[in-house]
């Protein structure tokens, strides 16, 4: 019983004073502006390193040749074009939940974000599968699913767009981002299933049986080269969005005095 | 180093423009991604100073 | 669940005062058919090979055309408003507009289906997973398509729009039951096909009333 009430009081009250007091735009903005010089050094390096390590180090493929080295921008593209659609639906569920501003705009953020990678995916997608394949796209499971979500993220900013000016946008927005999340999965499992359907037991990108050491630990690096700078991009765009939703508040006027 | 010269770097076995291509645009679409919100905060910054700087003028 | 049934037939009668619009999906279904042999040839073999995805796609066209009307004229003359403030559940009240809708534009799609497949070449066999496929399937369209219409009918033109958000929701629907007619055409057995899709079915009936509530809601409010 006394379990049951701290949850409660943990649910009803701690949580949603918590989130609101690290939801003030302005905890945000000042916070977040201490850390995002580090942030983005640190991620512009590990994409370096990445890169360096992928071009110059890493082996090439026994039957690829040295085009296997897209895959290490592209994988990491793919998954954040997945990871990052989550996020976005993260922030939807906080926005609808407890009616954060942040969370809306960051939100909006991730989908901006989130449609470049998924954009970017789709590119090296294709154009690693020009030298493995022989043409620019196939109806490739993976491909294909990526294809949908980036549709997804269309719908997303296609609807902001549409009500740009009215005052229920971020919940509609939200309520898209949800209904978007409970599909991803059955999206992708049935275009999975599709594939196998059409196409048995074929060559898959990046579905590699044997991935040697040597070729994990860039690619890890680049995952993870990828997802710091999601984060950074994702900081810059919200603390943009902060100051010209907040530009008639007193603490941006001091800011900007400031500066 | 899987690689004995630069042109073989370059070149990879006749697989370089692909991989290069994609290196590119992966390069330029994160760029744009930092550039874009960067400018625009910029741009928001600057604007802010010649309303504040007009309004000043007004005073005087 | 007399309510229910009360709101349903409600609904029904206002939506048959305007039949022409009603018809107006149908309509497109049937010509868009008509079309594709003028496009890809007379020839028997091409036809019944893709007549699966041809009768799938123009179906989820038509139905997604007449989801912009699911909610327009509720819209425009305030009944919508005064829905919220009824003493039925929002979500069931829009379950009965969705059912209404379903009867009045979902299954005229299902009867012509049997005539169109067999405009395109499509053998018994083929014909009865077609109908049933597309029997199973029209309500889930019906369901997915009504959270699109809601959540865009306060925009002046939301048609479009609708068919931006709803079409890759469509996906799996699509890719399950052209895949259940293709097993049929076959001549397989698709009862594991049947099953799966009626498991979107109970999935969308439960969430999909709840999620285009919430978009009523919002579009209101404004």
């Amino acid at each position: 019983m006394l379990l049951v009430n701290s949850v409660k009081q943990f649910v009803t009250r701690r949580l949603p004073d918590a989130l609101h007091r690290l939801g003030s735009p302005r905890l945000f903005f000042e916070t977040s502006g201490r850390w995002l010089p580090w942030l983005l050094a640190l991620s512009v390096g590990l994409l370096l390193l990445g890169a360096i390590w992928a071009l110059l180090f890493a082996p090439a493929d026994y039957q690829q040749g040295h085009s296997v080295r897209i895959m290490y921008i592209h994988v990491p593209a793919a998954i954040l074009a997945q990871s990052g659609y989550l996020m976005m639906a993260v922030a939807a569920t906080v926005f609808l939940v407890w009616r954060i501003k942040l969370a809306d705009i960051a939100m909006q953020s991730a989908a901006a974000l989130g449609i470049s990678i998924t954009f970017l995916a789709l590119v090296t997608g294709a154009i690693w599968g020009k030298p493995t394949w022989g043409t620019w796209w196939v109806w490739d499971a993976r491909l294909t699913s990526t294809l949908v979500l980036f549709f997804l993220y269309i719908g997303m900013i296609a609807l902001r767009a549409a009500m740009a000016h009215r005052a229920g946008v971020g919940r509609a927005c939200a309520v898209l981002a949800l209904v978007g999340l409970v599909n991803l999965p059955i999206i992708k499992y049935s275009v999975d299933w599709w594939y196998t359907l059409h196409q048995p037991a074929s060559f898959s990108l990046s579905r590699a049986p044997t991935m040697p050491l040597e070729m994990w630990l860039p690619l890890l690096v680049m995952v993870l080269a990828y997802y710091l700078f999601f984060f950074t991009a994702w900081i810059m765009r919200i603390r943009q969005l902060i100051l010209v939703r907040e530009k008639d508040t007193d603490w941006v006027r001091q800011w900007l005095a400031s500066l | 180093m899987k690689f004995d010269s630069l042109v073989a770097f370059v070149q990879m076995d006749g697989q370089g423009l692909y991989v290069w291509a994609a290196y590119g645009i992966t390069c330029l679409l994160l760029a744009m991604n930092l550039w874009i919100p960067a400018i625009r905060q910029l741009r928001f910054i600057r604007r802010h100073k010649r309303d504040a700087q007009s309004a000043q003028d007004r005073q005087e | 669940m007399k309510l229910f049934i009360a709101a349903v037939r409600r609904d029904l009668q206002a939506q048959l005062r305007r039949p022409a619009e009603l018809l107006n999906p149908l309509i497109f279904f049937i010509i868009v058919i008509s079309l594709f042999p003028l496009g890809i040839g007379p020839s028997r073999e091409a036809l019944s090979l893709v007549a699966p995805g041809l009768l799938w796609v123009a179906a989820l066209l038509a139905t997604l055309m007449s989801m912009d009307l699911i909610f327009r004229s509720d819209f425009d003359d305030g009944s919508l408003e005064q829905m919220l403030v009824s003493a039925m559940p929002l979500p069931v009240i829009l379950l009965a507009k969705i059912t209404a809708h379903w009867l009045l534009v979902g299954l005229p799609l299902v009867l012509v289906t049997p005539l169109l497949a067999l405009l395109l070449y499509v053998d018994a066999r083929g014909m009865v997973a077609m109908t049933l496929s597309i029997l199973l399937v029209s309500p889930t369209l019906s369901l997915i398509g009504s959270v699109g219409a809601a959540l865009t009918v306060g925009l002046p033109r939301g048609g479009l729009l609708v068919a931006i958000l709803v079409l890759p929701i469509y996906v799996p629907v699509l890719i399950l039951a052209t895949a259940m007619v293709a097993t049929g055409l076959a001549g397989g057995d698709y009862t594991g096909h049947i099953y799966w899709l009626m498991a979107i079915l109970f999935l969308s009936l439960g969430l999909a009333p709840v999620a285009s509530a919430a978009g009523i809601r919002i579009s209101l409010e404004d």
